[in-house]
């Protein structure tokens, strides 16, 4: 026994140290692990560098920033004198959005409590997964909706020229983004301790006043998160938007004015500019745009979570 | 024998993934050879390749369908995309066949001889641009110049009642202007042909397809729309149109076979150099009674006047 003392160790090791079938799969395994998770960051710089490198020769060429910001002509086609003027795809693109928050926010916080503090058993399962199905009815769908149905529907009720507008549009968005922040408000609400609920209803606190001065505040972080990227879903859809807004290039007054959004704008007009023309960089250009918008609306979202994260 | 094969394909799917690995090889290994095989018989097959268009897309589809029945061993394949898509691939010589709905312009025919490519046009039919109306709207015929002063920037006419008609269900009176988004060759047409080559005023509803079109002018009582007869419907109305003081015509396939109609455009299909081979055969055929026949039917107009059955 005591010879053997010394020598079982460095064997044992070495044994160990077999690459087998179990070591390959091993690796392999890590190595894909880790492809997957810098994939997000290669294809986001990848885009990034992708949509800069065809809109810089605008930014840098015939672009006027303060005609691009400020005009609302945009005639990038026209024969005589083209112009960018992207101010009235702008007000568009913000009205849309705008209007949409106001119906979806309420809409989705109400359904969100709903689901997350009265519903139970069944009807709470039922309710959840019907809303991830209307998140799941695709945007063009949703376009033919505003255009075959809303659009008559609007002009008999409000007797106004044509449905196709700010309105109509507004509703197609907020009923789109609303699942998407009915799912993210029911998930912060749901990360508020059941604690905090029993220590205001021991205090004799009614249902409405434990949602509204204890859940609510506590889980005010991620309900702006919801909303936040409600705003996003708005800036960012492009098929429902271009047939239901009208796609006029127009600076409205009313809610019944037909508008027009950036991101409409983009993909009526890329498939046919010639690739490297003004116009085609032009519309990168406003890809840019709309990229910083939605990385600083997303950040703003992942700051306020955070924030909120740090204070408990 | 591939075509059985497709058809058996979900059979297929759940004998092979059934059992274990080595039975799925043994099974899997004559099928990849039956298939490289099925594969490679079809290398004595001619493929015409066709892109372009969209508004000849459906045509070119039917043709393309039609004609193997002619001749089997000539295979077409269609793809669309626009006109500039088609039309910069016959200039980088990708294709045998670009369909576009408007010329090809002198700059881009340069562009095709700097790189040996050379387009010849050939006419297969024609589009006659439709004006549509809600059928409520008592307007039954129209001029080019009032077409004009309604779409042009500074036109004059803003409200139908300044062309005399009040419209039931429209009571603001306001005409809705519904056009086409700024690169698409049906805008580019109508704005050369009605317009005179003044700009579009700004503020019109810009739809991203000509059916789009046809089914926001149904529905919206001011409105008023353009785009090809072959995407008209029930639905809306189509007064005839007359160019300076000319007799009004209804836009109609014989109408703009004949040029009577005011607003019809050609449509073109382009090679490179005079067709010859199976590529020639096949331009000869869509120009044959045959071909215009199959274009009649999907509701544009032949090139020149057919008899069909």
């Amino acid at each position: 026994m005591p010879a053997d003392v010394g020598q079982p160790p460095t064997k044992t090791a070495m044994d160990l140290d077999v690459r087998g079938q179990d070591w390959y799969v091993d690796k392999l395994v890590s190595v894909l692990v880790f492809v997957g998770g810098i994939s997000a960051v290669v294809l986001i710089l990848g885009i990034f560098v992708f949509i800069t490198k065809e809109g810089v020769g605008f930014v840098f060429g015939p672009m006027e920033v303060w005609e691009f910001f400020t005009s609302p002509f945009w005639r990038p086609t026209s024969r005589t004198e083209a112009t960018y003027g992207i101010l009235a795809l702008m007000v568009g693109t913000a009205s849309v959005t705008g209007l949409a928050m106001l119906i979806a926010v309420p809409f989705s916080l109400g359904a969100a409590v709903f689901i997350g503090e009265f519903a139970t058993g069944r009807t709470r399962e039922t309710l959840k997964v019907l809303v991830e199905l209307l998140a799941a009815i695709p945007s063009v769908v949703w376009g033919f909706i505003g255009l075959a149905i809303m659009n008559p529907l609007i002009i008999e009720t409000f007797d106004v020229p044509i449905g196709l507008g700010i309105l109509n549009s507004g509703i197609i968005l907020g009923l789109m983004a609303a699942p998407i922040m009915t799912t993210i408000a029911e998930d912060a609400l749901k990360a508020v301790p059941d604690g905090y609920r029993e220590a205001a209803e021991a205090m004799g606190a009614t249902k409405w006043q434990v949602i509204s001065k204890v859940v609510f505040p506590a889980a005010k972080n991620g309900l702006m998160a919801a909303v936040l990227l409600g705003v996003g879903r708005g800036f960012g859809e492009t098929m429902a938007v271009l047939m239901a807004s009208g796609h006029s290039i127009n600076l409205p007054t009313s809610v019944f004015d037909s508008v027009r959004a950036l991101t409409a704008t983009i993909a009526a007009e890329l498939g046919e500019a010639p690739v490297g023309s003004d116009h085609y960089r032009a519309l990168f250009t406003i890809g840019i745009f709309l990229f910083l918008i939605t990385f600083v609306i997303n950040l703003m979202a992942d700051i306020v979570i955070r924030g909120g994260g740090r204070k408990r | 024998m591939c075509i059985i094969l497709w058809d058996e394909f979900p059979i297929l799917v759940e004998i092979l993934t059934r059992g274990t690995t080595m039975n799925r090889f043994f099974r899997t290994a004559p099928l990849v050879v039956f298939l490289l095989a099925c594969g490679g018989g079809d290398s004595s097959r001619t493929v015409i390749q066709n892109r372009g268009s969209d508004t000849l897309v459906n045509v070119a589809q039917a043709w393309a369908e039609a004609y193997s029945a002619i001749d089997p061993r000539v295979a077409v394949a269609v793809t669309g995309g626009g006109s500039g898509t088609g039309i910069s691939a016959m200039i980088n010589g990708t294709i045998d066949i670009a369909n576009a709905s408007r010329a090809m312009s002198e700059s881009e025919i340069e562009d095709a001889h700097a790189r040996g490519v050379d387009p010849i046009e050939h006419i297969v039919g024609y589009d006659a641009l439709a004006v549509f109306l809600h059928p409520d709207n008592p307007i039954d015929a129209m001029t080019v110049a009032q077409l004009a002063n309604i779409y042009a920037e500074g036109g004059e006419f803003e409200d139908w009642s300044q062309l005399g008609v009040t419209v039931p269900g429209c009571s603001s009176g306001e005409i809705i202007r519904v056009s086409r988004q700024n690169n698409s060759g049906t805008y580019a047409y109508f704005e050369e042909a009605v317009l005179g080559g003044a700009e579009y005023g700004l503020g019109s509803r810009d739809m991203n397809g000509s059916s789009e079109v046809v089914e926001l002018v149904a529905n919206t009582p001011c409105a008023i729309g353009y785009s090809g007869l072959a995407y008209a419907t029930d639905h809306v109305k189509m007064p005839c149109v007359s160019f300076q003081g000319s007799d009004c015509v209804a836009p109609t396939t014989s109408s703009a076979v004949d040029g009577s109609y005011p607003i019809a455009r050609p449509l073109f299909m382009y090679t490179n150099g005079e067709p010859t081979g199976a590529i020639g055969a096949y331009m000869d055929w869509i120009k044959s009674s045959v071909g215009q026949c199959i274009i009649l039917a999907k509701g544009y107009a032949s090139a020149a006047p057919v008899t069909c059955t």
